[in-house]
């Protein structure tokens, strides 16, 4: 039976279930610890009021960050990479004709060099 | 009964074909008749598709020949002892890549029946969604190389239309034209590369012409038009500039089937360099050029996609990443025939990873397109930034969304981490660090499915989407099938391998076999 949920590799083998038994486990561990803290603890009004150096905390809908500020920092430490890469997905057929034709020639002179 | 069955490699062609020529005349009886006959239909073929492959899975090579009642009667008595009639061969392979789209299939039509429901057109939408999988079904089955253009061109066609579709102020438009483009460059010089290998060999069965490959300059040439049409096809960088406008401005549905029409391509491609030229040319160099294009998919397809804002454009991407591990694992495998000793440690487990990656990223890339289509029609925009917060209205879409997420950046136990640990430690054996490229891959596709999660699903209720619904019951269907076997192939991925990987895997290397099967029945 465990057979059937192992994945064998040739170098090492992979068990699904025991994964998710494990993770389960972990979970009910957090659960035990969370479970086990101040159970007086206030979680109502200014208990959880976001404090923002004394200015009034914004809207919830103003908040939400957009797909377009995030990851700015990878794209700008990757500028460089981005500059070439992106020109180069011009929209034109042309480009795509001359792409797959430089491919094919290409790999016409590898083949037969290498045969 | 016995009839039926002896001929379905036959109805899994008239099928569909019968079924797309008659939903224009049965939609004059109403949307609802329609739409019953497409899915009757499509569940048929796909009936068809799965009984064919649990008989090749269990009893080996199916050769059928159109036009013959026994094989032995397939040679003309005035062809020179070369068969003319059209022969679908289908092996272990052909099986494994007809299970896929027969799901597929199945799940993006019922789909379709209700995310289509707002749109005009829905005849023709249908007619060429059945010609689509007909074109697919064809490619994948027949073992002739023209009859096989027929089929490349008919699902270049289709696909392109079907792109077209939505037109979308003139911008589908454009993207179903550069599909139709750059597929009719393609199938162009795939014919050329038939006609060497006709004018050689004075047939076109692919059998036939692998028992008789001389590796000839004109062969040599033939073998490039077709491996760079097949590549282009399936999206391989740097030919893969077509692939984000098309699966961009496609239906959903229709994109999560061009994906497996991608994938047919790329069957194709294995099919030509393991079996028509099998034991010819050189596997260092192929599998090398393919691990190359591999890794030119694999990172520049992740890397574009993190910046994207359009939904799709990005999953459009990644699907040209996830392309990259499978030409990867694949051409691991060729290069390693090069040696028996390299092919038996390393070369077996990464060509298992590379077809096994196929099934597994049908399943979770159909999912996500499929997801992405429900964001598209209860929010009408595909913009990241103009979306979040559709958690709380769109609960399921939520979880099919991730799990196709988790999926595709292998974390497990979802089917896209078994897969990519075949690909991970196989490649690593046969050069460290193509395996650390695909590994960093995978982060980075984690990273970016976390940038659309959060744009989507995360944050507060945004006033515009206030009152966003879940999807049809239909759509929630179609996606809870494939998420069930995402899941399914990821806790069970061993059985998976067993069952149709390894008999496809083996198929794929064994050309003597595939030769055999189709000459033996012939005498």
């Amino acid at each position: 039976m465990i057979e059937a949920f192992t994945l064998s590799t040739g170098f090492g083998s992979w068990n699904a279930v025991f994964w998710v038994i494990s993770f389960a486990i972990a979970l009910i561990i957090g659960w035990l610890i969370w479970s086990r803290g101040e159970k007086t603890y206030e979680t109502s009004a200014e208990a959880t009021a976001s404090f923002l150096s004394g200015n009034a905390e914004p809207e919830k809908e103003a908040v939400h960050i957009r797909a377009g500020n995030l990851y700015w920092g990878y794209t700008d430490a990757l500028s460089g990479y981005y500059r070439f890469i992106k020109p180069l997905h011009t929209g034109n057929l042309s480009d795509y004709f001359l792409a797959y034709l430089f491919v094919t020639a290409l790999m016409l002179i590898v083949v037969v060099i290498l045969k | 009964m016995d009839i039926i069955l002896d001929n379905l490699p036959g109805l899994l062609i008239a099928i569909p074909l019968l079924g797309a020529f008659l939903t224009p005349l049965v939609s004059r009886a109403g949307d609802a008749a329609r739409n019953i006959w497409v899915l009757l239909t499509v569940a048929l073929t796909s009936l068809c598709g799965l009984l064919i492959a649990s008989r090749v899975l269990e009893t080996g090579t199916i050769v059928y020949t159109f036009g013959v009642q026994h094989l032995s009667e397939i040679i003309p008595p005035d062809s020179g002892g070369i068969p003319i009639r059209i022969i679908f061969t289908i092996d272990p392979l052909s099986a494994f890549m007809l299970i896929i789209a027969s799901i597929v299939s199945f799940c993006i039509i019922l789909y379709s029946l209700s995310s289509m429901e707002k749109l005009s057109g829905k005849d023709g939408f249908f007619t060429l969604l059945l010609l689509l999988i007909a074109g697919v079904y064809g490619m994948i089955a027949t073992g002739d190389l023209f009859n096989f253009f027929v089929f490349l061109e008919i699902s270049s066609l289709a696909g392109a239309a079907l792109v077209a579709y939505r037109i979308d102020k003139g911008v589908a438009a454009e993207a179903g034209l550069k599909y139709a483009a750059l597929s009719t460059l393609g199938g162009l010089l795939f014919l050329v590369a038939i006609g060497f290998l006709y004018v050689q060999y004075n047939s076109l069965n692919m059998a036939v012409i692998a028992s008789r490959m001389n590796l000839t300059g004109l062969d040599i040439i033939a073998f490039v038009l077709f491996f760079t049409a097949l590549a282009m096809k399936c999206g391989a960088v740097p030919m893969h500039f077509w692939t984000p406008d098309s699966y961009a401005m496609a239906p959903s549905a229709v994109t999560a089937f061009l994906v497996v029409s991608s994938q047919a391509s790329l069957y194709a491609l294995f099919r030509v360099c393991f079996t028509l030229y099998g034991g010819q040319i050189n596997p260092l160099t192929v599998g090398w050029v393919m691990i190359i294009l591999g890794v030119l998919s694999m990172f520049i397809g992740v890397t574009m996609a993190i910046p994207q804002k359009d939904v799709k454009r990005l999953m459009a991407y990644h699907a040209v990443s996830q392309t990259g591990y499978m030409l990867l694992g694949v051409g691991v495998g060729l290069a390693a025939l090069s040696s028996t000793c390299m092919f038996n440690s390393v070369g077996m487990t990464a060509l298992k990873g590379g077809l096994f990656h196929i099934m597994n990223h049908a399943l979770y890339k159909g999912l996500l397109f499929l997801t992405a289509g429900v964001i598209m029609y209860r929010c009408g925009t595909r913009n990241l930034n103009q979306l979040g917060g559709l958690g709380h209205n769109m609960k399921w879409t939520m979880v099919f969304f991730m799990i196709g997420a988790l999926a595709i950046a292998g974390i497990p136990p979802f089917n896209g981490f078994a897969s990519k640990l075949l690909i991970y430690e196989s490649t690593f054996l046969f050069n460290p660090l193509l395996a650390v490229i695909a590994m960093v891959v995978s982060i980075l596709t984690l990273a970016s499915f976390v940038k659309v999660f959060h744009s989507m699903f995360m944050g507060p209720k945004l006033p515009e989407y206030e009152d966003v619904k879940e999807a049809p019951a239909p759509m929630l269907i179609a996606m809870a099938i494939l998420a069930i076997l995402v899941i399914l192939f990821g806790i069970f991925p061993q059985t998976v391998i067993d069952t149709l990987v390894a008999p496809a895997a083996t198929a794929l290397i064994d050309y003597h076999g595939y030769a055999a099967a189709v000459l033996g029945a012939q005498s």
